[in-house]
């Protein structure tokens, strides 16, 4: 992107009192519920004592909406009830637009540094970019420092990896990993998981895109690396997909009420996988998400029959 | 998205931008040019006149309009709006910017681009292209849903700026100077088409069916050549 990002805004109590209201008012959520309400299920991240929600939020093309006052809005509604609901990864990147700035307008609107696991990345294949690039996404996030770096899609990994390394001996970020989706790369990310220190990896998996279960998830538990499920409804197309089709009987077994929680309940019940980022526009689903990472999950057994009912459709 | 095999990646892997905010896009371009509407439709009608009438110094005036056109949409609307949403973008407000330059350029020139005077289908095609980007283009938006205030006016925003172009160089002479000049609101055009069609939106056909006419109308055979 050419253009700069705008740096996050300082807000006085008043504004803020008078955004809080605006996004309850936008979520048609009462101001009150942006009080913590429910506690979803979390997963430590392996070789941490941090217990992470096992539904994060994602933020490509969401979040990109510029500078436009109403959608800014939108976005911090959005937000506002991830919050209400316990949740606390979210993940964004300088390859996401305005994203970044979206996350810090929000963060700044609902006072959230403290709930925020902050996760970006480092995305230039210039290695010596890389600090000033990290430095710009702290900055329109607003964070005092990132909980976690990932190097996006593999993209300049080795040099970054060593400046991730030092920023973390230096107290500057608190986890670094490495990122890649759509299922590309995975000999490469496994190359990587075996050679370097990470904390967490991110990967698409999900209920049809299952290629991470047979190399890289065990190789995440034998090592103890998180693993961050990216792209869980495959942008929706999933959804579209599964849409038109009846949910099993049996999905109450599993608390599950619609597609998208049918298809979250069946990501974060594997056990390598510390959580599913998806991306929203909308308060209900991210509200519905949320509620995917409460009991009951499914076991092997009922995982295996999920994958069959959804393989035939 | 980064390095990888290129080829995996699909066309809506690279849109960044989700309907709603494109949508937003010309509504808050409306909202902070008010009223610049009116002036715009007024010098748009006065381009018409001289693409009905043309002259030497109508000529020139016109390719002046465009000139200017081509540059106030590469900055207000592409740099400045929609650049910082969708990656690519910055190097195509600079292209906007050339073709500003080589439009001035040639209305610089005395005899830098001539118009027919004649009816022909060329002629028909081109101002028909022309009057369409003035008048039916803005109305796409009210009849589609997105309300008077999404409304993509020529001279503002990109794409009827492409399609009136394209209209002018349809049937502008010597062919060569027309087709450069037609080159990049036919890419613009087609890029347009694509970004609809990922977003659903309703008639993302409509650019690259000017660019289709555009061509039918440079290659139809002249009575010239017909002899
Ligand atoms: N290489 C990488 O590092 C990489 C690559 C891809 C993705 N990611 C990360 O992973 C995140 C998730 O992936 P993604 O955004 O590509 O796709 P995704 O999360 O699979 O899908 C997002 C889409 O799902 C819809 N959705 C969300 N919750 C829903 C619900 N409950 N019911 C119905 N629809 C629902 C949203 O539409 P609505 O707005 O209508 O809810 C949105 O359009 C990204 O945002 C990004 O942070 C990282």
């Amino acid at each position: 992107m050419a253009s700069p990002l705008p740096p996050p805004r300082l807000l006085s109590r008043r504004r803020l009192l008078g955004g809080l209201l605006a996004a309850a008012a936008a979520s048609t959520l009462p101001a009150a519920t942006l009080a913590r309400s429910t506690t979803p299920l979390t997963r430590t991240l392996p070789g941490t004592d941090v217990a992470l929600p096992r539904v994060g939020l994602g933020s490509w093309i969401t979040f990109n909406v510029g500078d436009d006052p109403r959608l800014l809005e939108a976005c911090t509604a959005v937000m506002a009830a991830f919050f209400a609901a316990g949740g606390r990864l979210i993940d964004s990147s300088p390859m996401y637009g305005t994203s970044q700035a979206t996350i810090g307008h929000a963060l700044g609107r609902l006072e959230a540094l403290d709930r925020v696991y902050a996760a970006d990345k480092v995305w230039t294949s210039r290695r010596d970019e890389g600090p000033t690039q990290i430095e710009a996404s702290r900055r329109a996030w607003g964070v005092p420092r990132f909980d976690l770096l990932q190097v996006h899609n593999l993209r300049g990994w080795e040099g970054h990896l060593e400046t991730l390394q030092a920023m973390k001996a230096a107290g500057e970020v608190r986890h670094l990993g490495i990122t890649t989706s759509h299922g590309r790369r995975h000999d490469e990310m496994e190359h990587i998981m075996r050679r370097a220190e990470l904390d967490s990896v991110q990967l698409t998996y999900n209920i049809v895109d299952r290629e991470a279960e047979q190399r890289l998830l065990p190789l995440a538990r034998e090592r103890g690396i998180g693993v961050i499920a990216n792209r869980p409804f495959q942008r929706k197309r999933l959804i579209r997909r599964l849409a038109g089709q009846p949910l099993p009987p049996w999905a109450a077994e599993i608390g599950a009420a619609t597609w998208a929680q049918f298809i979250l309940k069946f990501i974060i019940s594997h056990p390598a996988i510390t959580c599913a980022i998806p991306a929203t526009t909308q308060v209900e689903h991210v509200r519905e998400n949320l509620a995917a990472a409460r009991e009951p999950l499914p076991d092997e057994a009922m995982r295996r029959r999920m994958a069959e009912y959804v393989r035939g459709l | 998205m980064g390095a990888g095999a290129w080829w995996t990646y699909r066309p809506d892997d690279l849109l960044m931008v989700s309907p709603r905010v494109y949508a937003r896009l010309f509504e808050l371009h409306n909202q902070a040019l008010w009223p610049a509407q009116p002036l715009a439709l007024a010098l748009g009608g006065l381009a018409l006149i001289v693409l009905l009438r043309p002259g030497p110094r109508r000529t020139r005036l016109l390719l002046m309009l465009l000139a200017l056109a081509w540059a106030f949409v590469a900055w207000t609307f592409l740099w400045q709006r929609y650049a910082p949403l969708q990656r690519g973008i910055a190097p195509v407000a600079a292209l906007f910017g050339l073709q500003a330059l080589l439009l001035a350029g040639l209305g610089l020139l005395r005899t830098g681009l001539h118009l027919p005077r004649r009816w022909s289908v060329r002629r028909g095609i081109g101002i028909g292209l022309f009057a369409y980007a003035l008048v039916l283009h803005p109305l796409l938006a009210p009849a589609t849903g997105r309300g008077l205030a999404g409304a993509e006016l020529l001279g503002l925003t990109p794409d009827p700026l492409a399609i009136a172009t394209l209209g002018v160089m349809a049937m502008a002479e010597p062919a060569r100077r027309a087709w450069a000049l037609l080159a990049l609101p036919a890419l613009w055009c087609l890029l347009s088409g694509l970004t609809l069609t990922l977003l659903g939106a309703p008639g993302a056909w409509l650019p690259p069916l000017a660019v289709a006419m555009a061509l039918t109308a440079r290659w139809w055979p002249t009575p010239a050549a017909l002899r």
